[in-house]
């Protein structure tokens, strides 16, 4: 019940109050709501059934490329394109996941097969004149377009991110209290055991990957639609990966808010460093990085396992 | 009725023979021990037929079906569970939840795995442990929750892997009436255990695998007195 008045009230800050904020602070905002849907993206997969993958700027990047192109090219309504983005993604996802899976990587050896995925999708952009090679792709500057995914202002991509933050949760919710929740996480815990308990570690590895993946190349073209550039670096580039995973280990890999949480600590994080240390170049990552060796070093559950710890130590 | 037929079961791990032509019959409905000193391979046998590891040579059928190739938890769906020698519950999960995860071997319905797992916890006697988590479990709990998991996935073959091992005699005195209640319900036990004075009281047949190989099999009487089961135990006298 408190859960309930707590949510509905967070609902509505976040409703209300970027009507007020200025540009600036409208703008990390937007970049806390990509980052915790990002965050919940991976969450699926990373939190939940434990496959740390490093790589997904691979699905990220065929959702900024997909919608993109398709309107570029053809013309058809990046709303559209997303879909078709999140498809694809999905296709590449299940085929990379059954070779991973099926030749039984774990841990660290699946991490860095996915990161393998990801630069090859890179260097394949790289070198592909057709998808505008290192230079990218640029949305050119049009009028505003809501059927084109294209917004006179930033408010309206804030309630987009905002909302498909929101169903990103729900989603997480849905699977939570699932059979394939739980055959996740026991899969996290133990595979061995899970598959002696019944549990078919394969085809839900598969499906968490399905989720994930399509999420997040949803995530890939609103990045792609909001900041009407996209390159390879960007896109398919380490840096996409590590933020999305970010996110859910500072703030609670396998919980439901965790990734958001993350996100709203992280993001200002990042931020204030950066405005703190300006003109000092590369200094602002490193004090980005001390910080997230404190967290990872004294939080090894995130904020989530911290409070729930905590809730269980008063109980 | 015949529940599961080992034909001539071999396993061999490069030139090491773990299980050599090993063969055994149980009937529905009973229970069976397996002992033998360590290293005898009674493990490997349990590996093989929970689908773990494929024997190298020879036919494994359970309930008429070759079950040789099979996933683990594609037989486990077949109704042939197991739990582990080392005790692995998912220690981050609560207890319900661990055994929850087994229930949904026969259901993909979240009330009903609670349900089904609760009435088994009922069973085992950690109901008022469901909210813990694993990891807060003593080690007789943790045999228990093993136990629980594996009789959640609803089998009609369980294997028990010395769910006794480290518990002292009052505890084990617990969990041979736990036995004896998971057979009342119609589970039939195939189980390796080291603590012989349960193993006596528990099995109607005992098979004796040294070396790999089964030297005695029969009623536990007679293959306690059997010389070649006391030498694999105790050595020759020379």
């Amino acid at each position: 019940m408190a859960a309930e008045v707590l949510g509905g009230a967070a609902l509505a800050l976040l409703l209300v109050v970027p009507l007020l904020l200025p540009p600036y602070f409208l703008e990390i905002l937007i970049s806390v709501m990509l980052f915790g849907y990002l965050g919940a993206a991976w969450n699926i997969l990373g939190g939940y059934a434990g496959q740390f993958s490093f790589g997904h700027a691979a699905y990220f990047g065929i959702g900024a490329y997909t919608s993109t192109l398709l309107f570029l090219r053809l013309g058809v309504s990046p709303w559209l394109g997303m879909l078709v983005g999140g498809v694809l993604a999905t296709t590449f996802g299940l085929a990379a996941g059954y070779l991973s899976f099926r030749y039984g990587l774990r841990g660290p050896y699946f991490s860095l097969v996915t990161l393998a995925f990801a630069e090859m999708l890179r260097v394949v952009a790289v070198n592909t004149k057709a998808v505008g090679s290192s230079l990218g792709l640029v949305i050119p500057s049009r009028e505003a377009a809501p059927w084109h995914f294209v917004f006179g202002s930033k408010l309206p991509y804030y309630y987009v991110i905002l909302a498909m933050a929101i169903a990103a949760l729900w989603v997480t919710r849905r699977v939570e209290r699932s059979k394939l929740g739980y055959s996740l996480q026991a899969i996290r815990e133990n595979e061995e055991a899970a598959e002696a308990a019944g549990v078919d570690a394969l085809g839900m590895k598969l499906r968490a990957m399905a989720i994930s993946s399509f999420m997040t190349a949803l995530g890939g073209t609103f990045y792609a639609q909001y900041f009407a550039y996209i390159d390879p670096a960007i896109t398919f580039g380490p840096s996409v990966s590590i933020q999305g995973l970010l996110q859910a280990i500072v703030g609670g890999a396998g919980t439901v808010l965790g990734p958001v949480l993350g996100a709203f600590v992280l993001t200002p994080v990042s931020e204030l460093s950066r405005a703190a240390m300006r003109g000092r170049a590369g200094v602002d990552v490193m004090v980005y990085g001390l910080i997230l060796i404190l967290v990872i070093s004294f939080l090894p559950h995130g904020l989530m396992g911290w409070a729930r710890r905590r809730r269980r130590a008063g109980a | 009725m015949t529940l599961l037929e080992v034909d001539g079961v071999s396993k061999r791990f490069g030139g090491l023979t773990a299980v050599s032509s090993f063969s055994l019959e149980l009937a529905a409905g009973e229970i069976v021990g397996l002992i033998g000193p360590n290293g005898a391979g009674k493990t490997t046998v349990f590996h093989l037929l929970s689908g773990f590891q494929p024997p190298s040579e020879g036919a494994i059928r359970f309930k008429g079906a070759s079950i040789v190739g099979v996933k683990p938890h594609a037989i486990c769906r077949r109704g042939l569970a197991r739990t582990f020698q080392i005790v692995q519950p998912f220690v981050n999960l609560t207890v319900l939840d661990n055994v929850m995860v087994g229930a949904f071997n026969r259901t993909d319905d979240v009330t009903a795995a609670r349900r089904r797992a609760t009435e088994v916890l009922d069973v085992v006697g950690l109901g008022p442990r469901r909210d813990a988590l694993a990891r807060e479990l003593t080690l007789p709990d943790r045999k228990r929750l093993e136990m629980a998991r594996g009789l959640a996935t609803q089998p009609e073959l369980l294997l028990l892997d010395e769910v006794m091992s480290g518990l002292n005699p009052t505890e084990i005195e617990a969990i041979i009436a736990l036995i004896r209640r998971i057979h009342a319900q119609g589970v039939t036990l195939l189980i390796i255990e080291h603590v012989m004075r349960a193993i006596m009281a528990l099995s109607q047949r005992i098979v004796v695998l040294h070396h790999g190989e089964t030297i005695a099999a029969g009623r536990p009487a007679d293959v306690a007195r059997d010389p070649r089961v006391v030498e694999a135990y105790l050595g020759t006298a020379s």
